[in-house]
């Protein structure tokens, strides 16, 4: 089993709070879809023999690419990669370009899972995020998609922000069940450095984010999902069973993956590499066979961490399978810094994981970063 | 002897004294061009950049005027009054002082604590206003303060520039015919004036003289009168750029010795050598047993380095013998020294050349004076610690000591001045105009309330406009009390401080706000407490972390993520437990820095 991601680096209007790499100069566009295709060449051979299950088109605005840029970076992908049968292909859209005739070009590409960039269902919260759709487009969006009968269906939310109230946190929730939406992802507002939203807390402009109302909204989020029949199965991850989403549980579970295009990572279980996080640059590099990532192999420690803080991240927990490939002497200590968490019961241990509560999970980074062999 | 003149200046900082003093020393040809560092004197990484001379040292020039070869013996001085003991036991060994005041600027507090110290040892001044090339000089106005502080005629007063090289013939001329020739007999017992000692890796303690009296003979037999230890004189010489070894050295003359000497402390400035079998009658007058004025812990980071730590400061107290340092152990900090300093920049000092030199990172507690305290069977208890306090039940009384300080500024900012000395206690003892616009304050003051923060309010409430000296004047009786810190409930004892009682309500509220600062929030309320005896006078809390997680964790997240983590852990690492409570080192410096 592995992934491939493709960064689609261009968006229409920059978001407040976005800290992705992307353009909106959409200039290079053709150039870049060029060059991403050139780079699904060259790094062929990066997922070694495993099978490709899922692709997915991430951004940046994806949905920006025409029918014919995205089948060509398809074609590319088929021709030089084992697939499965089933394969899971997402494309990241933004409500604004999910119109009636694009949902159906993007069904007959093969793309079968929409993840919409919906926020908010309000347009004071739109405006205040600088999205570039409307709280018109969210509806529409949604209503075309499934019209085509792309049911396979995942949905952006923004909470933790002070112009969001209950009723409207109500209201937003409710689509999903009016809409049947089988898969949410919905995120605290995280102020990132160099951001526009930054700067207008850093100018009293706007009001950092309070955790205590984080902390509400998102008990008051995953209450209702969770009635909606919707398994919290990650921290900002949401679904019904047989869509949770294919490609970021792989992340989860340290499958490989190869990510294209600028400032896209990938991951061979033995080291991790990235991109450069430059459109110009990456067209360069391409175009002079230079090479355009930089690369990390990964040390024992290294991988243990990154189980470790991912797995407290999910419903699945840190997997002992995993566990017991590592030296004994990194187990032993591990065992030892969790003792204090099993006793607290904060984490359990299963047969075959061990799982931090729910109740925890909004303070996963910091028992995280305490289990850490460093 | 009639040839050798004898001097050191006085300066207070940054008016000029190295570039000056390096000017002569290019003039007469005792280094050339090349070998001119900036600040020649200061040889030591920490004085040059803190533009301060910290240890005084000493150069020997040789001059020819009108036909006639001097020797002329610079005596540097250090300009803190941190160091004021060996400023004191420099002007002993000398018959002139260079008084050099920045024209811009006019006189300081420090130099005219100097030079009082000067005009009692009867030492001719010269005064020079340097930095005349400045369009800002104000000479007429300066060269007033001088003629009405030493009693000089305006004629006297010297034009320099250590920039230009203005004024650099006048003043060795004025050396040459003003300053006395040394008096005292060449064929009397040695009698020689220890004014300071210098650590050599290879060759052991250095330590520089001046003889008054007799010669001293490379191979002699010696002895220190204070200490009562006797050693061989392996070598003695004259201070060029380098040592010049001498078979002997003469009456009236400044030289060095070695006599394989290990330890500073062995070597006490202000003491006096004298030949064994040919003993002086008496010690030169003035000596004084170096005592150390400011107490605090000092504890490494790591807690494994300890033996390091200790290694570390012995070899610092090679060669500086007023640090003074005995093991102590703290709930929170581990094992560690509680060290005695003369002040708050010696203090630093010894801290940055802990870093710098030995490469060691360490953690200071709260610093405090010394305090006496009487139990009700009348013991008398030196309280260098807090925990040294006796129980307030067994207590009688306590004594603190107290300085007599001089400050000098513009009239404009006395009313400022006055509120901030009387907030710090003390009193109004004597206030005299030296100019029209500049004012010389004179103030009782308790020394623990100098320890914090005096220095920069005074800077930042006279704008800069205000210069301040003091010297110790005894013990007075005082209204002390221990205020502690708990957190969640635990005493700190690392930040337990000594605190007269009137200010420990502010003190403990601010002590306790600049905690909640500086503790980072962890995933339970911490309550922090000020207290004395059983009684809570401060409370702040940090509260508990409710959201430690980041929203998105997908394939380019991942890397970062766990690089940020990993840091997290290994500054965690660094903290330190108090009961269930995280404490980051910053913390324990807290005090320290209440004003940030």
């Amino acid at each position: 089993m592995a992934g491939i991601y493709i960064h689609i680096p261009f968006c229409s209007k920059a978001c407040h709070y976005c800290d992705f790499h992307f353009s909106t100069l959409l200039k290079n566009k053709i150039a870049v879809v060029n060059s991403i295709a050139q780079e699904l060449i060259i790094q062929k051979e990066y997922l070694g023999l495993s099978k490709v299950s899922t692709i997915y088109f991430g951004g940046g605005t994806p949905s920006l690419l025409s029918t014919l840029e995205l089948e060509k970076i398809l074609k590319t992908i088929r021709q030089n990669f084992v697939l499965e049968k089933e394969v899971e292909i997402t494309l990241e859209a933004n409500p604004d370009d999910l119109t009636l005739e694009k949902v159906q070009e993007l069904k007959a590409t093969g793309i079968n899972r929409l993840s919409i960039g919906i926020q908010s269902f309000h347009q004071n919260h739109l405006d205040f995020f600088n999205r570039s759709h409307t709280e018109k487009q969210t509806f529409l969006a949604i209503e075309n998609a499934k019209s085509v009968g792309i049911n396979n269906l995942s949905i952006d939310l923004i909470y933790g922000f002070k112009d969001l109230t209950e009723e409207q946190l109500q209201f937003n929730l409710k689509q999903i069940s009016s809409y049947q939406i089988p898969h949410v992802s919905a995120y605290a507002l995280t102020v990132e450095p160099k951001t526009a939203l930054s700067s207008f807390i850093k100018k009293g402009k706007v009001d950092p984010p309070s955790e205590e109302l984080a902390k509400t909204q998102f008990l008051t989020i995953i209450d209702y999902l969770q009635k909606e029949g919707l398994t919290h199965y990650e921290i900002s991850n949401f679904g019904k069973p047989n869509f949770f989403s294919k490609h970021n549980t792989s992340y989860w579970k340290s499958e490989p993956y190869l990510g294209v295009g600028p400032s896209a990572h990938s991951f061979n279980g033995k080291n991790r590499q990235w991109n450069i996080a430059n459109n110009v640059q990456y067209l360069k590099l391409i175009h002079d066979e230079k090479p355009m990532f930089q690369k990390e192999e990964l040390t024992e420690k290294d991988k243990l961490n990154e189980l470790i803080m991912i797995g407290l991240r999910t419903i699945w927990g840190i997997d002992k399978k995993k566990l017991s490939k590592f030296s004994s002497g990194l187990q032993k200590q591990f065992l030892n810094e969790l003792k204090k968490y099993l006793s607290q019961q904060k984490i359990t241990e299963t047969e075959t994981s061990y799982v931090l509560q729910k109740k925890y999970w909004f303070l996963a980074d910091g028992i995280a970063s305490s289990l850490f062999q460093v | 002897m009639k040839n050798i003149r004898n001097f050191c200046i006085i300066a207070h900082i940054d008016h000029g004294k190295s570039t000056l003093a390096d000017r002569l020393l290019q003039t007469t040809g005792t280094i050339t061009d090349r070998q001119l560092q900036e600040q020649t004197l200061d040889d030591m990484d920490l004085e040059r950049e803190r533009g301060i001379t910290i240890k005084s040292h000493a150069i020997q020039m040789v001059h020819k005027h009108e036909g006639e070869t001097y020797v002329l013996n610079l005596i540097d001085t250090p300009g803190h009054v941190d160091f004021s003991y060996e400023v004191s036991r420099s002007i002993a060994a000398c018959e002139g002082a260079l008084l050099i005041v920045d024209a811009t600027q006019g006189i300081q507090a420090q130099t005219i604590s100097n030079l009082y110290l000067a005009l009692e040892h009867d030492l001719e001044i010269i005064p020079i206003l340097n930095k005349m090339d400045l369009a800002s000089a104000m000479p007429e106005e300066v060269t007033d303060q001088i003629v009405d502080l030493i009693g000089c005629e305006p004629e006297d007063v010297i034009a320099a520039s250590g920039k230009s090289g203005l004024g650099v013939d006048n003043i060795l001329k004025a050396i040459i015919n003003r300053v006395p020739a040394p008096k005292g007999d060449p064929e009397a017992p040695l009698q020689a004036l220890i004014f300071d000692s210098v650590f050599n890796q290879f060759r052991g303690i250095v330590a520089y003289f001046r003889i008054m009296n007799g010669s001293i003979k490379k191979g002699d037999q010696v002895k220190f009168v204070n200490t009562g230890k006797e050693y061989g004189a392996d070598e003695v010489g004259v201070l060029g750029l380098d040592y010049i070894p001498q078979k002997q050295v003469f009456a009236g003359n400044v030289g060095y010795i070695i006599s394989g000497i290990k330890k500073a402390k062995e070597v006490k400035v202000g003491d006096t050598i004298t030949n064994v079998i040919n003993p002086c009658d008496k010690a030169i007058q003035g000596f004084e047993n170096v005592k150390p004025m400011v107490f605090a812990g000092i504890y490494p980071v790591d807690t494994d380095e300890y033996e390091e730590l200790r290694e570390a400061m012995e070899k610092l107290q090679l060669n500086d013998a007023s640090l003074t340092f005995e093991p102590e152990s703290s709930a929170a900090l581990g094992f560690g020294f509680r060290c005695g300093f003369l002040g708050m920049l010696h203090m630093e000092i010894i801290q940055e050349r802990l870093e710098r030199e030995h490469n060691m990172t360490v953690i200071t507690t709260v610093p405090n004076v010394s305090y006496i305290a009487y139990t009700k069977k009348e013991e008398q208890i030196i309280v260098n610690n807090p925990s040294d306090l006796p129980e307030i039940t067994k207590m009688d009384r306590v004594e603190e000591p107290f300085i007599a300080a001089q400050i000098i500024t513009k009239s404009e900012f006395i009313g400022a001045i006055m509120t901030l000395c009387i907030e710090k206690r003390g009193v109004l003892k004597n206030q005299v105009y030296l100019t029209s616009d500049r004012v010389e304050l004179q103030f009782e003051m308790p020394l623990a309330e100098i320890v914090f923060d005096f220095y920069d309010r005074l800077k930042t409430v006279s704008k800069g406009y205000a210069s301040f000296d003091y010297q110790p004047i005894g013990y007075q009786a005082s209204n002390l009390s221990k205020l502690d810190i708990l957190l969640n409930g635990d005493q700190v004892d690392a930040l337990s401080s000594l605190i007269h009682r009137d200010n420990s309500y502010h003190f403990g509220k601010k002590i306790c706000e600049k905690l909640k600062e500086l503790i980072p929030r962890q995933q339970f309320d911490i309550a922090i407490q000020a207290a004395i005896g059983a009684k809570i006078i401060a409370r702040e809390t940090v509260k508990a972390l409710r959201k430690d997680v980041t929203a998105k964790c997908y394939g380019g997240d991942i890397s970062r993520k766990r690089k940020l983590l990993e840091k997290q852990k290994k500054g965690k690492k660094r903290m330190r437990q108090v009961g269930n409570v995280e404490v980051p080192q910053s913390a324990f410096m807290a005090v320290l820095k209440l004003n940030d």
